[in-house]
């Protein structure tokens, strides 16, 4: 009875708001079991969304997407409270390598490209968790080459010769290769000229779009990320203080102000700037 | 002349058994950045565990019982197994708990590991020394001593095909399959590949049992040549030397390494105070014979011009770096 109570309503909840596909609540993190990172930090990935998560240096975005893969254990940090629910399971206590095989990958920050294996084999560890289907393998190879071209005049470099560009390419080619339904993006603007960044992001939403990858993007590049996600969050000192639809976030004064750099009303004095913060904090 | 051939063979045979040696080194250092004192332990507890198998010494009280004593056939694949037992121990008990500490800190964890399995072995089959006996050929090489008059053991050269062998194996497994390709993924970045869903301890227990298995090959080997004893283990002190010179990451820097200081020994012991007396006899009185025992120190001075000059070893790892 209650399950069919449960499938008659949930078309009704899913017309109101899409389904999160992965949706965060309240996590705390710890490092070396003294540092408090992350101190509550909430938010929702809608299906087939691109999603936000900006913020300035040290503010824990990529705390937060290390909490969501499980990679904190090798940093030892570690996830205190909260919990995280991907598809409707929770995997705060599951391992990377079962979540990526839940298709749940995670594009670090800094690229991190093996260096001494050539584009190509960079690619294939990607199909690491899939086992020995060689032929699928085989045309997904062909597929994350006809996203990014330039890889494949390059498959046989090794990836530490390559161009940053290129490493990012390989890099977010790499997690393709995993056939992900969510990607987390670190920062795949970091030390990139602006015409590649635009490049990187215009793939990155044709992936959104014709692979039906939903993406959770944290960036300090506020003015690019906010132009391409349909919903984002600003954090600092590891809370989230404001939330809302990329469109709001982007004409908000203070978001303006702070992230974008452009200010309405010339230089604004040291004393606002902190009211601001504190007002932000507790309201949150 | 021919004494000369027969010299740099024998060294090259030598030198077959210490890259054996420093393979295992290599392959846990690449995978997973320990340095692992405990491999020539390792070395000792395989071959103990083989002879034990072979002479079906009952664990523990070391008595051997004829009645379970086991073919060659089994009792090999048993002592792999029983290395793997001792990776997934390894793994469950020490690297799990260490991941990214010091460098350090895993070095005297390793110590420990070494000391641990010394004792194990000596408590589960006895401190005698031991014969093995895998019906390996003893003796000369007939024909090559008939028709060029060149002395080789049958054992070293056996020795060398399977040290062949192991390597072209690992060599595929390392740039052919997906699990070698995972294994130089963690090597290179471990975060990385953390990342893309590579269990890093599945990887550390495969690396763990395939330096098992280099280290049963090393033990019956060496063995088969002095017996198996307690001075077994010290040959992982030989792979020191071997590994400065070839690089601490490099597979083929092992076997070359390995190999240049097998020869340069054999060739320092024979020729060697003949080279000194020729250079300074004119003004000191030297003992053509000062050259003797290089086995205790030859490797040791030519790791030590080494470190001096190209400290990252003959293949070390180039650091690709970016401008």
């Amino acid at each position: 009875m209650d399950a069919m109570a449960q499938t008659e309503k949930s078309p009704e909840t899913a017309a109101e708001t899409p389904p999160s596909i992965l949706s965060v609540n309240n996590i705390e993190v710890i490092y070396d079991h003294v540092i408090l990172v992350l101190k509550g930090v909430s938010l929702e990935v809608a299906q087939g969304g691109i999603v936000a998560l900006l913020g300035a240096n040290g503010a824990g975005k990529s705390t937060t997407l290390k909490a969501i893969s499980n990679l904190l254990y090798a940093e030892r940090g570690e996830v205190t409270k909260g919990s995280i629910v991907f598809k409707g399971d929770r995997v705060d206590a599951r391992s990377t390598n079962d979540l990526v095989k839940r298709g749940c990958i995670q594009v670090m920050e800094g690229r991190h490209c093996f260096e001494h294996l050539t584009v190509e084999e960079n690619l294939l560890t990607g199909a690491y968790t899939r086992g020995n289907a060689r032929k699928e393998i085989r045309d997904d190879l062909e597929l994350v080459y006809t996203y990014f071209p330039r890889l494949k005049e390059r498959r046989s470099s090794l990836a530490g010769y390559i161009s940053g560009g290129e490493q990012q390419m390989t890099a977010i080619g790499r997690a393709l290769m995993s056939r992900p339904t969510m990607m987390l993006l670190d920062e795949p603007s970091m030390g990139l000229a602006p015409q590649l960044v635009e490049e990187i992001f215009e793939i990155v939403k044709l992936l959104n779009r014709e692979q039906g990858v939903s993406v959770l993007l944290a960036e300090q590049n506020t003015n690019m990320a906010l132009k391409y996600a349909q919903y984002g969050y600003i954090l600092e000192n590891g809370r989230i203080v404001m939330d809302g639809p990329a469109k709001e976030l982007r004409e908000n004064p203070d978001v303006k102000e702070f992230y974008l750099g452009i200010s309405e009303e010339g230089r604004r004095s040291f004393r606002n700037v902190r009211s601001y913060r504190r007002r932000k904090r507790w309201l949150s | 002349m021919l004494f000369f051939i027969e010299t740099v063979i024998s060294g090259l045979l030598a030198g077959v058994m210490y890259s054996l040696v420093a393979l295992g080194f290599v392959l846990i250092f690449k995978a997973s950045g320990v340095f692992n004192f405990a491999q020539g332990v390792l070395a000792l507890f395989a071959a103990l565990t083989l002879v034990g198998f072979l002479n079906g010494t009952t664990p523990f009280t070391h008595i051997d019982n004829p009645a379970f004593a086991m073919p060659a056939w089994m009792a090999i694949p048993l002592t792999i197994l029983v290395m793997v037992l001792i990776a997934i121990l390894v793994e469950k008990f020490i690297l799990r708990h260490l991941v990214n500490q010091e460098q350090i800190i895993l070095f005297m964890s390793m110590v420990g590991l070494a000391y641990v399995l010394e004792g194990a072995g000596d408590i589960i089959w006895g401190s005698d020394v031991k014969v093995i006996d895998l019906g390996l050929p003893q003796g000369a090489w007939d024909w090559l001593l008939d028709t060029h008059g060149i002395y080789v053991e049958k054992i070293e050269m056996v020795a060398a095909g399977v040290a062949g062998a192991l390597v072209v194996v690992l060599a595929i497994f390392f740039q052919k399959t997906r699990i070698g390709r995972a294994l130089r993924a963690v090597a290179d970045d471990h975060q990385a590949a953390l990342s893309v869903g590579i269990s890093l301890r599945t990887i550390w227990i495969i690396v763990w049992s395939v330096a098992g298995v280099v280290a049963l090959v090393t033990g019956v080997m060496w063995g088969a040549k002095s017996g198996i004893q307690f001075s077994l283990s010290l040959i992982a002190l030989k792979a020191l030397p071997v590994l400065i010179l070839g690089g601490f990451e490099s597979i083929p820097g092992a076997i070359v390494g390995g190999l240049i200081i097998g020869v340069g020994e054999k060739l320092a012991e024979v020729y060697g105070g003949e080279v000194i007396v020729a250079m300074f006899g004119r003004w000191f009185e030297i003992d053509p014979g000062i050259f003797t025992a290089t086995e205790n120190w030859f490797a040791y001075v030519l790791a030590l011009v080494f470190l001096l000059f190209r400290p990252q070893g003959l293949f070390g790892e180039k650091i690709i770096e970016r401008v």
